[in-house]
């Protein structure tokens, strides 16, 4: 179970629930729940395929999903801070009209209601051979993986500093707190809600690419859940980055698991239920008290 | 020599759909001066103030600061104009220290990108060793005190450069120390030149602290006076409209049976740890005992543990000779325990049921008023109009939702429902909280009737000034323990403040019945000890 190929399947499967977990942690610091991160991984994953096979250049794709998943939860912000409704059913909504809108597109863009052609996928970055035997060591232990991966990981730190260290964080954050403080000392809690709306489909949306271009392909409802494993990864992590991340290699790597152990005595669907178990087991405050933002979910 | 004026408004109306906020009212605050505004609740002093900081747009009307016009300003203009707000209910962020707090939306930068830790702290400290509003920076607003709360909120403030502070209730919350203490700070700040409005329905306090007063009544200004020419009856009788006692009539006691009896009550709260620690009280029939003490010591989980809404750990309730340990709420009712709640409308009433019917909860399954499972209709709005008459409920109609009435009706609302089916106990739990003078007057009466009538009295109370005028006998609480008791009439407000903080507390048996020495506060302060 603890075999090299199984850790390196659980940091790639970790992958999208990281970036899509820490978009969620944008949009709740705010003070708004986001369970459209489903929707926005899916649209994200079938903007860079779409734009991929057009262009050939996987990381126009990338942009591509970047941007589609800033779109998508554009409509979840308006929904949420401008006309104030209830943020779980505008996110239910979104994940439906994804799951529909992106079987559409595939429909009449490839004339298949189940999946895309295949695409290229992405260089692997990788230090200069000629730079001597410690480039090339470092190239085989951990330059084989997809250049995203990196991002995301580096997307954590970004984050937690943002988070944190920054004017724009401390707002952020005291936004998802008290919002009528925020309001009152002049700043907009409009604004700070839209950046985090929108920050969290910009990671979303690149999830959602990761997700796709690894498999070269898109294939309806490809999220498969993964928005919301991400949005209990984030709770389990307790709001924080790095707890996020940390929940998202676990639940990356019982899904790496699961994989391995088909066909075997263990039924799959128990492993599966490890993320969801895990996660209750936080709610209920079991590894000490986990507290959401005071003010999620509360329009203002 | 001509005086400078800070803030000028001049006939500022706003109207809501149903009420006329204010009416044309003018305040003219001198620079430098303290200014009170007092009124009773709905008097529209808070409207007013909302309309100076830029919160409410008012419908006409003119505003000047210092000198200048403003027209259509937001708050965030306001800060930079120099007025700067204390909210009634703080604006802090509970997770954060307190210099994140203060400096929340102007952040001091390090490379123009991440906070300036050190420079946040420096700030905060130096604001507060100038102002002597004593405070650690890096304390989490959740550990802080109510007083220190509010030091925070008044650092963000001056951190903001206001030279014109609007202080909405300020002492509301407070202990008589923090109040004192608060004081301080004001005419420091006054010193300083910086000018100060503050927003009050307690007379004695503006009486102590302020240059002159302006004194609203259902929207209007009913006078501008100094301070120092008034005295508290005739303010009280310019809020009111009439003359009002400040102070209502009592007895003395006639001392029956022992009623209620608490003998070494602990009980738990969410975290584990003790709410109630051996708690030991005797309230005896036609006595009224009150409980005094900071909020958040016990005071909520000792009534709640009397009437069957908190699990008790140990000890024993007993009733008349009943133990009601841990029985269900509605058995303890039923034999004879009436409950004011502190929060009328979590506990007290539901907001969207009617007048009729909210008199009615808890009387529901009584005889007369339902049969098989059915409520008797005609019989609930006979008892309600019945009701609605003695206690002088307003609008008179039994059939609109309770959340129409004001604060007032909706206490008065409560009382007559509680003091309905002669209780033997009845326990009030801040029953004047937020309620007019008139009101006030109303539920004091009626708690001396029926404390008159043989009932034994738990009154709960963060005023001190409602429990000493109240009570015959005086306990304290501090830490979810009694801490000290008294006879009515033998301890000063400063005393009971005292052990309110903890500072009398010996950690042993509570300090009882130790006679008044006002004339030498420092013997006081060594008694406590003893």
């Amino acid at each position: 179970m603890f075999e090299l190929v199984v850790l390196d399947s659980a940091l790639r499967m970790a992958t999208p629930l990281i970036l899509a977990s820490l978009g969620g942690l944008f949009s709740e610091r705010s003070g708004v729940v986001n369970i459209a991160l489903e929707g926005i991984l899916l649209t994200g994953a079938f903007a860079s395929i779409l734009a991929t096979y057009f262009t050939g250049d996987p990381w126009v794709g990338v942009a591509a999903g970047i941007f589609a998943g800033m779109l998508v939860s554009l409509i979840h912000a308006a929904v949420t801070v401008i006309f104030k409704a209830d943020q779980i059913v505008s996110g239910v909504a979104i994940n439906l009209l994804a799951a529909g809108a992106t079987q559409f597109l595939t429909w009449i863009t490839w004339g298949s209601s189940s999946n895309s052609p295949t695409v290229g996928g992405m260089a692997r970055w990788s230090l200069p051979e000629t730079w001597g035997p410690v480039a090339r060591g470092i190239n085989v232990v951990i330059g084989h993986y997809p250049p995203l991966v990196y991002v995301a990981l580096a997307a954590v730190a970004a984050a937690h500093v943002v988070l944190w260290h920054t004017p724009f964080g401390l707002r952020l954050r005291a936004t998802g707190e008290h919002p009528s403080a925020v309001d009152a000392l002049g700043v907009s809690v409009r604004k700070m809600r839209f950046a985090g709306i929108l920050l969290s489909g910009a990671l979303a949306g690149l999830g959602g690419a990761f997700l796709a271009l690894n498999t070269h392909q898109f294939v309806k409802n490809m999220s498969a859940g993964r928005g919301y494993i991400a949005l209990a990864a984030m709770i389990f992590g307790k709001w924080n980055p790095v707890g996020a991340a940390l929940a998202c290699l676990l639940f990356g790597y019982a899904e790496a698991v699961q994989m391995g152990l088909q066909g075997q005595q263990v039924p799959s669907q128990f492993v599966q239920m490890i993320p969801y178990v895990l996660t209750m087991v936080a709610l209920v405050g079991v590894i000490g008290r986990a507290r959401p933002p005071a003010a999620l979910g509360k329009p203002y | 020599m001509p005086e400078k004026i800070a803030v000028e408004m001049r006939g500022v109306t706003k109207r809501y759909p149903r009420v006329l906020a204010c009416d044309g009212v003018d305040l003219s605050v001198r620079q430098g001066e303290i200014h009170a505004i007092i009124g009773e609740n709905g008097a529209g002093k808070s409207t007013l103030m909302k309309i100076l900081y830029g919160m409410v747009r008012p419908d006409e009307g003119s505003i000047k600061l210092n000198g200048k016009p403003l027209i259509g300003h937001s708050a965030s203009d306001s800060i930079k104009l120099g007025l700067g707000m204390v909210h009634q209910h703080f604006m802090l962020i509970d997770p954060f220290t307190v210099a994140e707090n203060v400096v929340l939306g102007i952040e001091p930068t390090k490379a123009g990108l991440f906070i300036d830790g050190r420079a946040a702290r420096e700030r905060v400290e130096r604001l507060s060793t100038e102002y002597g509003l004593a405070l650690d920076p890096d304390e989490r607003i959740e550990n802080l005190s109510v007083g220190l709360e509010q030091r925070a909120e008044i650092v963000k403030v001056l951190y903001r450069g206001a030279d014109i502070l609007i202080l909405d209730e300020p002492t509301g919350v407070l202990t008589p120390q923090e109040v004192t203490e608060l004081f301080v700070v004001l005419r420091a700040l006054r010193e300083s030149g910086r000018t100060i409005i503050f927003i009050t329905h307690k007379l004695n306090e503006v009486i102590e602290l302020a240059d002159r007063v302006t004194v609203m009544r259902d929207g209007s200004v009913t006078g501008v006076v100094s301070a120092a020419e008034t005295t508290p009856e005739e303010l009280a009788t310019m809020m009111v409209g009439r003359d009002v006692l400040l102070r209502v009539e009592r007895q003395e006691a006639t001392l029956g049976e022992p009623v209620l009896t608490v003998s070494k009550l602990s009980a738990l709260g969410r975290k584990g740890t003790h709410v109630l620690e051996n708690v030991d009280l005797e309230i005896r029939s036609g006595e009224i005992l009150g409980i005094a003490g900071v909020q958040g010591n016990g005071q909520t989980e000792l009534v709640d543990a009397i009437t069957g809404l908190h699990a008790t750990s140990s000890g024993s309730v007993t009733l008349s000779g009943t133990d009601i340990t841990n029985l269900k709420p509605r058995a303890i009712r039923d034999l004879g325990v009436a409950h004011v709640p502190e929060d009328r409308l979590e506990r007290g009433i539901v907001p969207d049921f009617s007048v009729a019917e909210n008199l009615l909860l808890g009387h529901h399954h009584r005889a007369g008023y339902s049969h098989r499972g059915l409520i008797n209709v005609a019989k609930m709005e006979e008892h309600a109009r019945t009701l609605i008459a003695e206690h002088d409920i307003r609008p008179a109609d039994p059939s609109i939702s309770a959340a129409h009435l004001s604060g007032g009706n909706q206490q008065k609302l409560i009382v007559a429902r509680e003091f309905d089916g002669a209780p033997t106990l009845l326990i009030a739990s801040q029953p004047t909280r937020g309620v007019d003078i008139g009101a006030i007057e109303f539920v004091h009466t009626s708690i001396l009737k029926k404390r008159d009538a043989g009932v034994a009295v738990l009154l709960v109370s963060a005023e001190l000034s409602e429990i000493m005028t109240l009570s015959d006998r005086i306990a304290v609480m501090y830490g979810g323990r009694i801490v000290a008791e008294f006879e009515g009439g033998t301890v000063s407000e400063e005393e009971l403040g005292r052990y309110m903080t903890g500072a009398g507390d010996s950690g042993d048996e509570p300090v009882r019945n130790r006679p008044l020495d006002d004339n030498s506060p420092g013997q006081a302060a060594a008694g406590g000890e003893a």
